[in-house]
């Protein structure tokens, strides 16, 4: 017996809503694919693959059925989202990997779709961050930064037979956020490190215009309501105002706030990581603050901490934290005086 | 003419569905040869049942008096004979039979003398008794009987509202109310204004009507200057649930009823238009509440309005509006949003019932299977009461109702919001009924319970106590018989087994008296398990008969 | 290595003497455990456990003389609660005869003699008469106990199951359309 109501707004359903966020990715896909070369296609299908094959096996180990939860979107999500996070040239084994543990782990071990207390595609990362360091810089450079633009075959040799008519070496180049914090702590005078091939007119050269459309499927997303602005626009304030309060301080060790937003994965994390519903905080405050401290934090791994990027350690600390930030962020209910923490 | 709103938090735009039942007026149903005519109208204690079978009744005789403080009456739909009191199917979610009074129509509808009430001069008291024997209770859904809601108490009523917002889709009954008996519903709100000495009185009607506001405009610049004093007619913009009568208040006034309170806590009192219509009814024309207009529509031929009695068979109404055409899945009761599925159209029209939808597969389509909950916070979102639904989902799905009723599950107004929005298509209000029924349940026994311990706390101090003083009581006698020799005879306690024995043997008869039912023409097998069972009553009455217990010389 | 041991064992010395004091400190007088599993038991007062009472049962339980699957009004759900409070294994039902519906006594008026033994029997007094009298039954009180039924001589009183109606009708839980499809 079902109850009231008996209609259904009709227009929404967890499938729908995977599929704007795929699709509100695909400008920064493509220009991640133009700037970067083909790679991202081959990695992009890797872990597509994987995570199909994965999520099969595990819900048909779960007894769940199949079709709902593998129409639902939500494991290609969290491929597309690994695929972009991490190198492109990387041996197959590594997506392979990142899967595993982005599905498996972080999604089924937690109960599944809706369970999980940390951000499947961010588990993948970290796990291949953590394991294999050497691999994960196979970042390749952006054109006009490195002398030979990769072609979709040459790129499906390198991942999978690790060599092919290229080698690693003529394709690959270290990131501007990895540049800079190797350069600073080396006491390379600012300028001298800005004129570097990587970095671009306020960032990252590539990466600027990949989070830029990043950005713009972003608002995307904000438009069709399918994010509340809570998170981007607390997250990307952290990382303002953290990454502006050093650069006033200290402008020769910090960089300024606009690099920070366009070089890395600050507005992938923004828009599309960070307000993955499942683990981020609920609660309009609860929210800001989640997301506020995650740009915090982002900024700090960046400058202090030993990996090329913060968003992902980030994110993972702050999923932690969403139980209770969420217990504590209650909204007033109407009709009551005061927020009561329950 | 433009009042600042106060827009309350989250609400939906359901698909409206007005235009299919608003635009034909207000029809009349035929008489029909029979009304069911429930006991349990209204919110409180069910009425008394006042006729017997047989008892030949007139229009507006009342066949049920109010009982306990919240009830009020419920009368007869048309002249004819009481040919039944008993269960029958209620409109209600469980389906379950409810106490009713069946009247066969005799054709003639022939009344009892309708007494016209005087009420600018009247007593407060007398003629909130008369509104309660009238029989008016809310027609908005709540159906809380009115005379109650029209004593201000020791609470000073500064604001009437008056809800003509009809957020539900499909429901277009206030919509037409108001659009066809604008300067009578307009003269009962006098009325309820004067009962409640109010001085404001603010009526909020959803944008969507502009018929209806104009309507009522109109009949506000044709009523009495000191009638319409302080009388505004305020467009509401359409969301729902603005007919929620908490989200009405705070709409028009910016107030917030306090959580567990009511708006009478902010000195605002909230009315339905259709019960200013009933109340203009009984009031200035002395006529009971016996019929209220019903819309039905949806998948039948002839979608509208109806004067439906009340005790029409829901059947009955469905058919004055063309029937169901081909195709039909079912009904609902109420709207979309608030209303339940109809279990059996036998059930009749009560003053509850605002609509009857005729569903079939294209406008209700069956519910998508649930997906698990994936905090997109959609529902916290379109929450009305700002509450995090899927919070209180959570706690409910695992049964852990103390989380769910600390997470404020009471303020719940099961507007269905939340489900309507859910991407997962989860039923979450089913979840907050049934969580609310558990508590309540849970509540119930827990009463019923500590009843139990105290009363037998009570119990088996007493017995102590009267052992105690019987051993007082005994020790003190042989102290007095000690120096009075011989010993008595019991003969009391003799005779008290004897007296016992013979009513024993009276009852043996009596039972013997009373012939068994349907035993005639049994199967042997049968007949032999009887035959054996009444050996070991007959061996257990034995044993009863002739014990050397105690029980007999108390 | 001696001074080692000599110093754990100072700490442990000081640590269980602070915890000693403590427990002999803030004992706690009344012993709550008792009230606390009278709470859960459904106080029907029927004796089925064994004890004349819902609170000599509670008392038992406590002390570790009585298991806790011993009450048949309290069902399963009362077996479940009663273990998590003691933090023990739920167990089934020592009577599987499963739970019985909710039911109260009634007396068949035509057959009442008036004996007054059922009233003794009651053990919240919900049976009102006197000798002679015809006794009622007052519905509202009575748990269901049925220890008015082997004291009647007449057997006039029945157990009738309380009915589902409009007032006492319950929302189920929601059917879950995902483990069906499973």
């Amino acid at each position: 017996m079902t109850g009231s109501p008996h209609v259904h707004v009709g227009n929404t359903s967890v499938a729908a809503v995977m599929a704007k966020v795929m699709a509100a990715l695909i400008p920064g896909t493509i220009a991640h694919a133009w700037f970067f070369g083909p790679g991202i296609w081959v990695s992009l299908l890797l872990c597509g693959l994987f995570a199909l094959v994965l999520e099969a096996l595990l819900l048909r180990l779960r007894g769940l059925p199949l079709k709902p939860f593998l129409g639902d979107g939500s494991v290609l999500l969290t491929a597309w989202l690994l695929a972009l996070s991490l190198p492109t040239l990387a041996p197959w084994w590594l997506y392979l990997i990142g899967t595993l543990f982005a599905v498996v782990v972080a999604k089924h071990l937690y109960g599944g779709l809706g369970q999980n207390l940390f951000n499947p595609a961010m588990v993948g990362y970290a796990a291949l961050i953590i394991g294999f360091p050497a691999y994960m810089t196979l970042w390749p450079g952006p054109i006009g930064a490195v002398d030979h633009s990769l072609t979709l075959w040459e790129a499906f040799d390198l991942v999978f037979a690790g060599q092919g008519a290229v080698s690693h070496d003529a394709v690959t180049a270290a990131t501007a956020l990895d540049t800079w914090r190797t350069q600073t702590r080396l006491g390379t005078p600012v300028d001298d490190i800005l004129t570097r091939p990587m970095f671009g007119w306020i960032g990252a050269r590539g990466h600027e215009i990949v989070a830029a459309m990043y950005l713009l499927g972003g608002l995307l997303l904000l438009s069709a309501r399918v994010i509340t602005w809570h998170i981007p626009v607390a997250f990307l304030a952290g990382i303002v105002l953290t990454s502006g309060a050093l650069h006033l301080i200290d402008p020769a060790a910090h960089a300024d706030p606009l690099f920070h937003l366009f070089s890395g994965a600050a507005m992938l994390g923004a828009f599309f990581i960070a307000t993955d519903p499942v683990t981020a905080a609920s609660t309009p405050r609860g929210k800001l603050i989640y997301a506020g401290l995650a740009g915090f934090l982002v900024v700090v791994i960046r400058t202090w901490g030993a990996y090329p990027d913060g968003v992902a350690f980030a994110v993972l600390l702050m999923n932690a934290c969403v139980p209770f930030i969420d217990d504590y962020t209650h909204p007033r209910v109407f009709g009551h005086k005061r927020a009561s923490k329950p | 003419m433009s009042r600042r709103l106060f827009p309350f938090h989250g609400g939906v735009h359901p698909e409206p569905h007005k235009r299919e039942s608003n635009t034909t007026p207000i029809r009349a149903m035929p008489l029909l040869p029979r009304y069911v005519v429930p006991m349990r109208q209204h919110i409180g204690e069910p009425a008394r049942p006042t006729v017997h079978v047989g008892d030949h009744v007139l229009r507006g005789q009342i066949i049920g008096e109010a009982q306990g403080y919240v009830s009020t009456a419920v009368h007869a739909p048309t002249s004819g004979r009481v040919v039944a009191l008993e269960p029958r199917p209620a409109a209600h979610p469980s389906g379950l039979y409810d106490l009713a009074v069946v009247i066969e129509a005799d054709g003639d509808d022939r009344a009892v003398a309708f007494q016209p009430l005087d009420w600018r001069n009247m007593d407060a008291s007398a003629l909130r008794n008369r509104v309660r024997d009238l029989g008016v209770a809310g027609l908005g859904g709540a159906v809380f009987p009115s005379y109650v809601k029209l004593n201000p108490g020791a609470q000073r009523i500064h604001t009437l509202i008056v809800n003509g917002a009809e957020c539900e889709p499909w429901i277009t009954c206030d919509d037409r109310l108001m659009r066809e008996r604008a300067g009578e519903t307009l003269r009962g709100i006098a009325i309820m204004r004067h009962c409640l000495a109010a001085e404001r009185v603010l009526i909020g009607i959803e944008d969507n009507k502009p018929e209806a506001i104009a309507a009522m405009r109109a009949a506000l610049a044709a009523l009495d200057a000191d009638d319409a004093r302080g009388v505004e007619i305020v467009a509401v913009p359409s969301i729902y649930p603005a007919g929620g009568g908490k989200q009405l208040t705070y709409l028009l006034t910016g107030l917030e009823t306090p959580s567990g309170g009511r708006s009478t806590d902010l000195g605002i009192q909230v009315f339905n238009v259709g019960t200013a219509y009933a109340l203009w009814r009984a009031v200035e024309l002395g006529e009971p509440l016996i019929s209220r207009v019903v819309t039905v529509t949806g998948h039948v031929a002839a979608p509208g309005n109806f004067e439906a009695r009340l005790g029409t068979p829901l059947v009955d109404l469905i058919a004055a509006a063309g029937g169901e055409l081909p195709g039909a899945t079912g009904q609902i009761v109420g709207g979309p949003m608030m209303g339940f599925d109809l279990m059996d159209d036998a059930a009749p029209v009560t003053k509850a019932v605002n609509c009857v939808i005729v569903k079939n597969a294209t406008l209700f389509p069956p519910r998508a299977p649930d997906l698990p909950c994936i905090r997109c916070d959609a529902c916290a979102r379109a929450c009305p009461v700002v509450l995090q639904p899927f919070d209180l989902y959570w706690y409910s799905r695992a049964k852990d109702f103390g989380r769910a009723q600390s997470y404020h599950l009471f303020d719940c107004i099961e507007c269905g919001c939340c489900s309507y929005v859910c991407p997962s298509h989860i039923p979450l209000v089913d979840y907050f009924r049934y969580a609310k029924s558990e508590i309540w349940q849970r509540e119930r026994e827990k009463l019923a319970a500590d009843q139990a311990r105290q009363r037998h706390e009570f119990k088996t101090f007493r017995l102590e106590r009267e052992k105690r003083e019987k051993a007082e009581k005994f020790a003190k006698a042989a102290e007095k018989t000690k120096a009075a020799a011989g010993a008595p005879v019991d003969a009391d306690a003799e005779r008290k087994q004897a007296l016992l024995k013979a009513a024993m043997e009276r009852a043996q008869k009596a039972k013997e008296a009373v012939q068994p039912k349907n035993v005639d023409n049994l199967p042997p097998a049968v007949q032999r398990e009887i035959d054996e069972i009444e050996a070991r009553r007959a061996a257990a009455r034995d044993a009863a008969e002739h014990p050397a217990d105690a029980g007999a010389d108390k | 290595m001696l001074s080692a041991i000599l110093v754990m064992a100072g700490i442990g010395l000081v640590l269980g003497g602070i915890l000693g004091w403590a427990s002999i400190r803030y004992r706690v007088q009344d012993d709550p455990l008792v009230e606390k599993i009278d709470a859960i038991l459904p106080q029907t007062q029927c004796g089925q456990c064994g004890y004349p009472g819902c609170k000599p049962y509670a008392e038992a339980i406590s002390k570790g003389e009585a298991d806790i699957n011993l009450c048949p009004p309290g069902g399963e759900d009362g077996v479940r609660r009663l273990a998590e409070l003691l933090g023990v294994e739920p167990k089934p039902l020592s009577d599987d005869a499963g739970p019985k519906p909710r039911s109260v006594a009634v007396i068949d008026e035509n057959l009442c003699i008036g004996c007054t033994l059922c009233i003794q029997a009651c053990p919240v007094d919900a049976i009102v008469g006197a000798a002679k009298q015809m006794h009622v039954i007052v519905a509202d009180q009575c748990t269901g106990c049925e220890l008015c039924l082997p004291p009647c001589p007449v057997d006039c009183i029945s157990m009738q199951v309380i009915k589902e109606d409009v007032t006492n009708w319950k929302w189920r839980y929601p059917v879950h359309m995902m483990k069906r499809v499973a």
